[in-house]
Formats: C-alpha cells, sequence, structure tokens
C-alpha cells in the first residue's frame, strides 16, 4: 500500500554530484526518518536536469517545484516548510529581476528547448527499468520486431533525415543501409561514448540520466542492420555512465528485453561495455575498434570503411550516443515528426553543453536552426556580470569560433561550417571580452598536439610546428610573416592528414585569425595583448598617487622584485617582475594595475639579449 | 596477484586494456610494474613490447609509482576559462609538489588531465573517482585536507 | 515478456508508480497545512486520505497540501479539485469525514454538501 505523496527527484548527474548533490540525498534521508515521512516521500536520483550550474537542483512533485543551489544546510527547512506544511521555500527558487519562478517549467532556461534525446534524463530515475517503460520505454523496439522488415525500419530513419549526432552529421541510415546490404556472419554495432572534446558532456549525461534508451536505439539499429552483438565503448573518465549502461544491459536481460528471441521474433541480441584509457583519439570510429581489439587505438585509413571491414574485420556501424538517443522516438512518433522539427538539411534537435562565460552553464536541447543569440542568450541567460559577449567556439577543438556578427546564425550542420566553425558534437564554449583569441587558440592547439597519436607527420610535426609559431607570439617573440606561415601550415595539414583529428585541428587557429586578425597583429607588432591575458604582453605598475606605501606588495612578491618607502612610495623593477599577480591581489587600495603591452625596460632587455646573441653567434 | 588478475578475464588480447586497468588500480601505488607487464605477456600470449605499445599510448596508464590518490585536475579550455590555473597554483601551493609528482609522505600524486566533461561546473578536478566542481582556493584547501584525513 | 501486450501492462504499472509526476490525475486532493490547520489536525486528514485512497487502490487521485488558506475557523480544510469542475471546498474535517468524502464524493462523483464551506475560486 503506497502512501507517497511527494517525489522528491533529486539530480545525481556528475555535474549537481560534482557540487555535493550526494551529501544532500543523504541529509533528506535522515531528515525525512526524524520527521517519520519516509512513508510519504519518494526520492529519487535522476540524472542531469540542464542547468548544472545551478546544482545542486531538484525538482518537487507533484508540484514541479524548482530549487536551485541547495546545501546540506537547506534540507531540514524544505521538509518541514514544503513538506509539511505545503510551504515552498521561495529563497531557494530561482529569482530574476525580482521574479521569483516556482515550477520547472517556468524557468526561462528551459522555455526554448525540445527535449527528445533529453526527454526522460532529469526526469527518470536512470537505474529503473521501470519508469522507463513508463515513459513508452521499448515499445519501439517491440514494435519493429514484431511489425516491420528491417529495410522498413532504415526507411524511417531515413524519412526523418536524422544525421549523426557525432560530429561530422553523416546521414545514419547510408551507414546502417550499407551494412544491412553487406552479407556476413557476422556483423557489429558500436556506441561512440568517448566523448573527449573539451567542454562537452551531453553524450556522458544520456549515459548516465537515460542508459535503456540508448540502449533501445542500439537494439533497432541492429536489427536494422542485422547485428547481434553491439559495444558500448564508453571513456575511463565516465566511471557512473558505465555502471549505469551494464546495469541496463543487466534489467534488460532479466526482462527478456535482450538475449535471445526477443519478443517472439527471432531476434538476438546481446551487448557489453568496453572502457578507453584516456586518448583522445580513440573517439575516431577506426581507432575506437583498434582499441577495442586491444592494441593502440590509431586511425587507419579509410577505405576500407568499417561498414565493410570494422570489428574484427567485421561489417560494423558505428553511431554516436545522442544519435542511439534519438532512434526510438522516432520510431514511435513518426519520421514526419521528426522531420517537422529543424532546417531543411538538419533534422531534429541537437543536445548542446554550454560552458564558459555564459550564465546558465549545462546541457540544453533545442531544434536545429535556433540562432545562435537564442541558444546563448535566452536558453543561455546571456553573460555572466556586466561582461559583453565575444566569441562562441564550437565544435570543440575541431571547430572554430563566431564572433558578434553571427549570433543570427541559424544552428546547423551547413550554416556553421559555411562561417569557419562545425557542429561538432555539441561542446558550446562561450567567450566574454575579456579573453584573448591567441591565447585560446593557442589552448586548443596544445590539446591537440597532446593528443596527437603520432602516426602521420603532418599532424604530429605540422600541429608542433603550429603550437611553436603560437607560443613565440604569445611570449613576445612573434615574427612578420608568422600569421601567413600558420595559415599555410594549418591548410595542408588539413588536406594531407589521415584522420578528423589533424584534419581539423588547425580550425580553432584558421578561424580566429579570421576573424580576429588585429589580435593576432597588435600581439606580434605591438607586443601588446589588449586583454592582459598573456604574462609576456602586459605588465603590471604601481600607481604612485595612489599607493600609500603600505609595503605589503613588496612583502609578498616572490623574487622581492618590489621596493621603495613610505616616502618614496612604491616601484616594480620589471626585469625580475614573473607576474604572479599576488601584489595586484594584495593591494589595500588597488594602486596598482595591469597594463597592455611589454613594459619597455623588457623590450630594451631582451633587445640587448638578443644582439648579444648574436654577435657570439657571428 | 598479477595472474590472479588476470585469470578474472579470458586470455584474449582484447582483454588487454581491462586487464592494464585493474592491475593499475588494484595497486596501492596506481601503476603497472615491470612484473606485472611480464605476467600479462605469459598470460595473453603476447609480446612485452606489445603491452608496453599499448601501456604508453594511453594516458591513464603509469609505469612509474604513484600516491595514494590521483588528483587530475582538468586543464581544457572550459576549465581554463573558469580560472583553473588558479586551482592549479594553489594546489602545487598546499601540496609542496609540481604536476605529475607525489608528495613525500606518498599520499597525493598531482596530474592535469584533459576535460572530465563536467565543465558545466568549471573548474573541475578528479582525486580517484570522485569529481568535483565549481572550485575555489577555498574548496580545494578544504577537499584536500578531507581526502587527507581519510587515508 | 513476449509480446507488446506484456509490456502494456508492466507500462501501465509503472505509469501508475510515477503519477505523482504528472498525467493520468483525475482529482486532487489539497489539504491546508498551515500553523493552525496542523494544530486542528491536518496531518490526521492528510494520512487518513493517503490511507483511504491507497486502500481503495484509487490511482487517479492525488494528494498534495498547502499552506495558510485564510479559513482558520474552519480547519482542517480540504480542497477537491477535479478536472472541468468546479472547485469544492470542505471545512472542519477529520478521519471519519475524510472516509465518507472518499466513498461519496471521489468513489461515486456526489459531493457531500454538509462538509462544504465553499465552491469555485
Ligand atoms: C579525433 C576524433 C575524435 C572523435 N571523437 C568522437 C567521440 O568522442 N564521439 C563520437 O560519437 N564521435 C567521435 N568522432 C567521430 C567518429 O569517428 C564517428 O564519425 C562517429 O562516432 C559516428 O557516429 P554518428 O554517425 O552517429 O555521428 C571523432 C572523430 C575524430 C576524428
Ligand atoms: S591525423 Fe594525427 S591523430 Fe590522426 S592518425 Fe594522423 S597523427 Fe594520428
Ligand atoms: S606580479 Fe608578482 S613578481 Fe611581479 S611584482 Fe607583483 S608580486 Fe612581484
Ligand atoms: S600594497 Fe599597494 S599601497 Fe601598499 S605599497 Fe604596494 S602598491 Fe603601495
Ligand atoms: S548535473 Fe544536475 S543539472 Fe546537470
Ligand atoms: S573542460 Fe574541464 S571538465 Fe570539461
Amino acid at each position: 500500500m503506497s502512501l507517497k505523496r511527494i517525489d522528491l527527484l533529486i539530480c545525481c548527474g556528475s555535474g549537481c554530484v560534482s557540487a555535493g548533490a550526494l551529501k544532500i540525498k543523504e541529509r533528506f534521508h535522515e531528515v525525512l526518518k526524524e520527521h517519520n515521512l519516509t512513508t510519504e516521500v519518494n526520492i529519487i536520483e535522476t540524472g542531469c536536469m540542464g542547468p548544472c550550474d545551478y546544482g545542486p537542483v531538484m525538482v518537487i512533485y507533484p508540484e514541479g517545484i524548482f530549487y536551485k543551489k541547495v546545501s546540506v544546510d537547506d534540507v531540514a527547512e524544505i521538509v518541514s516548510e514544503h513538506f509539511v506544511k505545503g510551504r515552498p521555500v521561495n529563497r531557494l527558487m530561482l529569482q530574476e529581476e525580482e521574479k521569483t519562478f516556482q515550477a520547472q517549467k517556468d524557468v526561462p532556461f528551459y522555455q526554448k528547448q525540445v527535449k527528445v534525446a533529453l526527454e526522460n534524463c532529469g526526469y527518470i530515475n536512470p537505474e529503473s527499468l521501470d519508469e522507463y517503460i513508463a515513459t513508452g520505454g521499448y515499445e519501439a523496439l517491440g514494435t519493429i520486431l514484431t511489425e516491420m522488415k528491417p529495410q522498413d525500419v532504415i526507411n524511417v530513419i531515413k524519412e526523418s533525415g536524422l544525421r549523426g549526432r557525432g560530429g561530422g552529421g553523416f546521414p545514419t541510415h547510408i551507414k546502417w543501409q550499407m551494412v544491412h546490404d553487406n552479407k556476413a556472419d557476422q556483423k557489429y554495432i558500436i556506441c561512440n561514448g568517448d566523448e573527449g572534446d573539451p567542454g562537452a558532456f551531453m553524450d556522458r549525461s544520456l549515459l548516465e540520466g537515460d542508459p535503456h534508451r540508448i540502449l533501445e536505439g542500439m537494439m533497432i539499429a541492429a536489427y536494422a542492420m542485422g547485428a547481434s552483438n553491439g559495444f558500448f565503448y564508453i571513456r575511463a573518465e565516465y566511471p557512473l555512465a558505465i555502471k549505469r549502461i551494464k546495469m541496463a544491459i543487466e534489467q534488460a536481460k532479466e526482462l527478456g528485453l535482450m538475449g535471445n528471441n526477443v519478443f517472439g521474433s527471432g531476434f538476438n541480441f546481446d551487448a557489453e561495455v568496453r572502457t578507453g584509457a584516456g586518448a583522445f583519439v580513440c573517439g575516431e570510429e577506426m581507432a575506437l575498434i583498434h582499441s577495442i581489439e586491444g592494441m593502440r587505438g590509431n586511425p587507419t585509413p579509410k577505405p576500407p570503411y568499417p561498414a565493410v571491414q570494422g570489428l574484427w574485420g567485421k561489417p560494423t556501424v558505428v553511431n554516436n550516443v545522442e544519435t542511439f538517443g534519438n532512434i526510438a522516438t522516432i520510431i514511435r512518433k513518426g519520421a514526419a515528426w521528426f522531420a517537422s522539427m529543424g532546417t531543411e538539411k538538419s533534422k531534429g534537435t541537437k543536445v548542446f553543453a554550454l560552458t564558459g562565460d555564459v550564465r546558465n552553464t549545462g546541457l540544453v536541447e533545442v531544434p536545429m536552426g535556433i540562432t545562435l543569440r537564442e541558444l546563448i542568450f535566452d536558453v543561455g541567460g546571456g553573460m555572466i556580470g556586466d561582461h559583453k559577449f565575444k566569441a562562441v567556439q564550437l565544435g570543440g577543438p575541431s571547430g572554430g569560433c563566431l564572433t558578434v556578427d553571427h549570433l543570427d546564425t541559424s544552428v546547423d550542420y551547413e550554416s556553421l561550417k559555411e562561417r569557419g566553425a562545425m557542429m561538432g558534437s555539441g561542446g558550446v564554449i562561450v567567450m566574454n571580452d575579456e579573453k584573448c583569441m591567441v591565447n585560446v587558440a593557442k589552448f586548443f592547439m596544445e590539446f591537440c598536439v597532446e593528443e596527437s597519436c603520432g602516426k602521420c607527420s603532418p599532424c604530429r610535426i605540422g600541429l608542433k610546428q603550429m603550437l611553436e609559431i603560437l607560443e613565440r607570439i604569445t611570449d613576445g617573440k612573434g615574427r612578420e610573416g608568422d600569421i601567413e606561415e600558420l595559415q599555410r601550415l594549418g591548410e595542408s595539414i588539413n588536406k594531407l592528414s589521415l584522420c578528423g583529428l589533424g584534419q581539423t585541428a588547425p580550425n580553432p587557429v584558421l578561424s580566429t585569425i579570421r576573424y580576429f586578425r588585429e589580435e593576432y597583429e597588435s600581439h606580434i607588432r605591438d607586443h601588446s595583448c589588449a586583454n592582459k591575458v598573456c604574462l609576456d604582453l602586459m605588465h603590471f605598475n604601481i600607481d604612485k598617487e595612489r599607493c600609500i606605501g603600505c609595503s605589503l606588495c613588496a612583502r609578498k612578491c616572490p623574487t622581492t622584485c618590489i621596493s621603495g618607502s613610505r616616502e618614496e612610495k612604491y616601484t616594480i623593477h620589471q626585469i625580475d617582475c614573473v607576474k604572479c599577480g599576488n601584489c595586484f591581489d594584495v593591494c589595500p587600495v588597488k594602486a596598482i594595475d595591469k597594463i597592455p603591452g611589454m613594459h619597455p625596460e623588457i623590450a630594451a632587455n631582451r633587445a640587448q639579449i638578443a644582439k648579444a646573441a648574436q654577435h657570439y653567434d657571428d | 596477484m598479477y595472474k590472479e588478475i588476470c585469470a578474472k578475464y579470458a586470455p584474449t588480447k582484447d582483454n588487454l586494456i581491462y586487464i592494464l586497468h585493474e592491475i593499475q588500480d588494484s595497486h596501492p601505488q596506481h601503476y603497472i610494474s615491470k612484473d606485472a607487464v611480464t605476467a600479462i605477456s605469459e598470460y595473453l600470449k603476447v609480446p612485452e613490447n606489445h603491452i608496453y605499445g599499448v601501456l604508453t599510448f594511453y594516458s591513464m596508464y603509469s609505469t612509474s609509482p604513484r600516491g595514494k590518490n590521483i588528483i587530475r585536475l582538468c586543464e581544457s579550455p572550459p576549465c581554463y576559462i573558469k580560472g583553473s590555473e588558479n586551482i592549479l597554483r594553489k594546489l602545487k601551493t598546499i601540496l609542496g609538489v609540481g604536476v605529475g609528482e607525489t608528495t613525500k609522505d606518498g599520499k597525493f600524486t598531482l596530474e592535469l588531465c584533459a576535460c572530465l566533461g563536467v565543465c558545466g561546473n568549471a573548474p573541475v578536478m578528479m582525486i580517484n573517482e570522485d569529481v568535483y566542481g565549481d572550485l575555489s582556493e577555498e574548496k580545494v584547501e578544504d577537499i584536500i585536507e578531507k581526502v587527507r584525513g581519510r587515508s | 515478456m513476449k509480446t507488446l501486450a506484456d509490456l502494456k501492462k508492466i507500462r501501465e504499472k509503472a505509469q501508475e508508480d510515477m503519477k505523482l509526476r504528472g498525467g493520468n490525475v483525475r482529482i486532487k486532493i489539497v489539504v491546508g497545512m498551515g500553523t493552525s490547520g496542523i494544530a486542528m489536525g491536518a496531518r490526521e486528514v492528510m494520512k487518513t486520505f493517503l490511507e483511504e485512497i491507497a486502500a481503495r487502490n484509487l490511482t487517479d487521485v492525488l494528494v498534495t497540501q498547502t499552506g495558510e488558506k485564510g479559513l482558520s475557523s474552519m480547519e482542517p480544510v480540504v480542497d477537491l479539485i477535479e478536472d472541468g469542475k468546479t472547485k469544492v471546498t470542505y471545512g472542519n474535517m477529520n478521519p471519519d469525514k475524510v472516509k465518507k468524502v472518499v466513498v461519496e464524493h471521489i468513489v461515486n462523483g456526489r459531493v457531500v454538501s454538509d462538509y462544504v464551506v465553499a465552491t469555485g475560486n
């Protein structure tokens, strides 16, 4: 007999867990016991609800009340006020411009979102197969197995216009068709959960928050192409995702949704989980296949494509997690429904991870064709603080950045590509006007150099050369012609590299040169970083008018390069300054400024050293 | 000990990655020793240099001893934008070690890593399997204290 | 589990367990749980509702609570909100009256006019 009257959904996605959600859950158990309410309240751990930045977040049904940034100390009040007396705690609700948003559905963050792949994420208990079934789960699988031929399934996916969500945007039905048409004694299906793009957490959230959906999608695909074995390749950094998928597989087997003769249709299927070990390139499908085989995860040239010769030489389809996340819903609601969303060539919705200087960082799903402005300013809530929007990096280290001028661009595969960015897997890194674009490009390049597998020289050597040039530019040693050299290298690396990593790695540099060329120029020509990010191209200065001579900065300086007296005031000896910023932080009267540009003394000193070196060479 | 771990897996090459993971995780110093490689090589009947090839390819494996707790601070751009540099500085000060080094008491090894997929709560670090987000310098101090106390 | 019909059975049962999260709700019972309501026995009233509903396996009825209702002379106060009908407010409730309301109003659809203290908003 159930006396439950409240469903307390606590987000236990990795974001909220990293912000302390598990301690809050424990506390709820304690307090409910104290109040004798354990029979009346269900505590449900869900996957990511989306607005990770508000974490830990929770939603309380039946009212659907949304609380954010909950701490352990708030639990007692929620129980005694909300659960016992029915008075929701206003101060924990989202408040913006004097408005309080009570219900989750009213929170602005959710307004322009349309959830397909994320439909259940943050709404159901991911460890409960029953809850997945309650939302219509496995109905699509049952329907296709009992009523449709494999070719019919492929046709539905074709009509829906679904394209791969793993970065390339390759039409899903084409791959399926190829493997379907290939006769072989064994075929494999692989779910690519290697998600390594910095700034991406769509796949992790899906695997953690709604694992059965991904499993069902994989099984539908397996049936369509005639595969009886599947692998989930999930990066080792995602232990919770691994655990959840393993659990889903067990549950599905137990209920007979997986295994032999599913739905009495003669369809047999088994799946297992494989993990990576920290190599970004293993997200590339051939590298991934080699990694599963127990080898180094090096990409190999295509053709042969995996659809012809994949895992252990058998026809194989590799699909992204989110791609699978759309399949069951397309089958249930129909291709026409899916195709009614989005643009002409990019159908449906896309999940994005908003990060960086935007207010609502987190996980969102929007219809394709939404503008960048809507995505960043309406869903994302605009910029943090009083800062202005400067740029957005789409598609991670393979993508490019776009600027204020592109805010009205439609978010779809083609429009983004035309402008030098790309959809990628869905990472959206928003940057404010304090960022230095040369520095950002250097950072992405560092990532690619570190992750290059070294198999082919354009990528292994070329990227390193690009990084060296970027480093000398940000160190104040840039030369005339460096920009052109970067462009030249970038273009040839793009043409000559074996796999997507090398081919796309120059993109962040090329796109920042395209849209922020003047920043590169001032770094090189004026030795100045306007945003005072590149330490060699800025300096600290004590304003004697404001300095009160307290000597605090001098005492905190690690290189003791500040000297002076109460009367004379203090000065920095620029040559010895290591730009640690301690003085800037400690000055009680804020008498120290960060100033763009290399200090003249340093410039003179460097020139002298260079001259001496030349002398020595001669 | 290595033999027992190997025996949990079928002796096929595709299990190499799992065996390596488990051997590393179960070693108190979180690394894969020469002896371990020899044991795996015998079990899977693959040459040692193949194993080293795989071992060195993946960044999560270590061939030298490490601390009891592995701290992995994310150095990818979204975390960098949110100030991971300050966190790194703080960690170095508290622990008194540089990146890749282990504290004298053997309790912590400090490492940098690529995006952990928790960038909504940047900056982020992982200590063993636990993720800590929304880091600030004060928070880091607290977390390290707690973990130190536990081990 | 072998057929779509089997799956449907599991689904229906599972949906029932998730009914608090929206969906198939015919009648919503809102118990006033302000300080004076609690003092007058609102918790007992709510508990009786929960027990009666569970005992009768009424799957489309939801019990929730709210704060002070400004009818303190008639506490405990309970609203019955039914899709497409005017709201009915019962006052001076106690466990016996609750049992009667469940049988009459919720099961048989007949308002217990003796206990009604207000209708509409
Ligand atoms: C360096 C590199 C890394 C990649 N990482 C991923 C990844 O983490 N996840 C993913 O789904 N696809 C990744 N891809 C793309 C895959 O090779 C493949 O195209 C994709 O998994 C196909 O799935 P889809 O058609 O469903 O998008 C990567 C490609 C390259 C070149
Ligand atoms: S492009 Fe780079 S990552 Fe790809 S195979 Fe060549 S070296 Fe390896
Ligand atoms: S930035 Fe650091 S090194 Fe430079 S003057 Fe200030 S305290 Fe000294
Ligand atoms: S801390 Fe500030 S006020 Fe004090 S000596 Fe340094 S610059 Fe002057
Ligand atoms: S993890 Fe909780 S909202 Fe994303
Ligand atoms: S960038 Fe640090 S967790 Fe993603």
